[in-house]
């Protein structure tokens, strides 16, 4: 019954919920208000138990304690990633949408929301294997900068690489994701040449605005986090983040349905998500 | 009129059971349904489309900030949390697994509890661990119906002691009884 108890300590409702979205935002300008709900009561109530805080000590330690905040806006985003997640639409980039971008002298991709880097260096190899690494750049962004220092570095935990190569096989790929790491003791370090053409940086889709234009976009399991308002935003954000005929790419469960500029885009691979601006 | 809700959830040895009541049912049932059962991502099958087949009423897997409709039965998809937000819609999360499981029976459970309170009817099956205990228990604290499948008649019984074992549940009911609830509400 121990956990139990912990889990009543940790509860707070909606309401609640709110009261601190008004503080993280009035004290330290961090604007989580467009986040869904649910979701981000499950994250602060998960913040809540790992530091065994009830509502009032959570608020003064968001108020009083320096470093806290950013601690607080760490930990309520969601950086669970991994290594060609989906390989059915990394087989569907490589397919629909390689023969395009190799069309192009430079070819710049952004993957926003990168989390710890696993998407980046995936989009990075399939480049490489496509023989479009080399004019490609990647641009790798998250509002996370604890997760993008793990990007950075690109040392996974071998055990997890492992895993990630059953992902990687089912793209039909041409070499074994082995090629592209090197192994010691438990971990694996992405190769250097990887690295070379990929740029991490802080970049918030909340607040921050256009940086660059693109060939394409990958944003996957973050709008899922957002509310219909905020979707759209971001979605604009792209939208004039990306050159004619540039393409944007969402997860599995994302889709335009909400956004109210859909038809500037053309669909390319329904289940997969992948669209094409087009107006 | 207050919205209400059925939750159906279970694992090994639930979802059959699960199916088996919603192919019984001769007429819709009238207000909303989510079945959480676990399944491998790697291995999403169709179920939903098979299903609608043999069902009276409509069947589909929610979908993203999908606004909850009375009368038809939502699958949480494979691979993802499904929440309830406050305003009657879903929301999905790819966050860790909870108790090894994506979608986790308890999270689907917890963000229902506050939002449906006493107009909250779950039901725990078969299953061969422990999720869903706790939010079942969340779900009972905020007022709602909790009901377990009685873990003698359960494939894999688990689940429903679990959440016996939190003293989780309103009443233990057998299969007919649970079959006998739920075409009350249709």
């Amino acid at each position: 019954m121990a956990e139990l108890t912990d889990k009543i300590v940790a509860m707070i409702s909606f309401e609640e919920l709110e009261e601190i979205i008004d503080v993280v935002k009035n004290l330290h300008g961090y604007d989580v208000s467009g986040y869904t709900r649910a979701s981000l009561k499950r994250r602060v109530t998960r913040i809540m138990e790992l530091n065994k805080l009830n509502l009032q000590e959570l608020k003064s330690n968001l108020i009083n304690q320096p470093g806290f905040s950013t601690y607080f806006l760490q930990e309520i985003t969601v950086n669970v990633t991994e290594m060609f997640r989906d390989p059915e639409f990394y087989k569907a980039v490589k397919t629909d949408v390689f023969p395009y971008l190799a069309t192009y002298p430079h070819i710049k991709l952004w993957s926003a929301g990168c989390s710890t880097g696993e998407e980046v260096y995936s989009l990075a190899i399939l480049l490489e294997e496509a023989n479009l690494y080399q004019r490609a750049f990647i641009y790798g962004t998250d509002i996370n900068g604890k997760v993008l220092e793990k990007a950075k570095r690109g040392i996974y935990s071998l055990a997890k690489v492992k895993e990630y190569s059953e992902n990687f096989i089912k793209t039909e790929p041409k070499n074994s994701l082995s090629e592209y790491y090197t192994a010691m003791y438990n971990a694996a370090t992405i190769n250097n040449s990887l690295k070379k053409n990929v740029l991490f940086s802080m970049h918030s889709l909340v607040s921050d605005g256009v940086f660059n234009e693109f060939q394409l976009i990958t944003c996957r399991n973050v709008l899922i986090y957002f509310d219909t308002e905020l979707q759209n935003k971001v979605l604009d954000l792209f939208y004039h983040s990306l050159c004619h005929l540039g393409f944007l790419c969402l997860g599995a469960k994302e889709s335009l349905i909400n956004y109210k500029d859909a038809a500037k885009f053309k669909i390319v691979n329904k289940k997969q998500n992948i669209y094409q601006k087009i107006g | 009129m207050a919205r209400k809700i059925l939750l159906l959830a279970g694992s090994a040895g639930g979802f059959s059971v699960i199916l088996n009541i919603l192919k019984s049912l001769e007429r819709p049932i009238l207000i909303p349904v989510i079945v959480i059962v676990h399944r491998n991502p790697k291995y999403a099958s169709s179920i939903e489309d098979t299903l609608s087949k043999a069902l009276v009423q409509k069947i589909k897997t929610a979908d993203d900030k999908e606004a909850i409709e009375d009368g038809t039965i939502y699958f949480a998809p494979a691979g993802y949390h499904l929440l309830v937000e406050p305003d009657y819609s879903f929301s999905l999360d790819i966050s860790e697994p909870v108790q090894y499981s994506r979608p986790s029976i308890d999270v689907t459970f917890e963000s229902v509890a506050e939002i449906y309170k006493e107009n909250c009817t779950a039901i725990l099956f078969s299953g061969a661990n422990q999720d869903g205990a706790q939010g079942l228990l969340m779900i009972k604290r905020y007022g709602g119906k909790t009901f377990v499948q009685d873990p003698a008649t359960a494939e894999v019984p688990i689940m429903p002691e679990a959440a016996i074992q939190l003293d989780a549940q309103e009443r233990i009911l057998n299969i007919q009884e649970i079959k006998d609830y739920i075409k009350q509400l249709t």
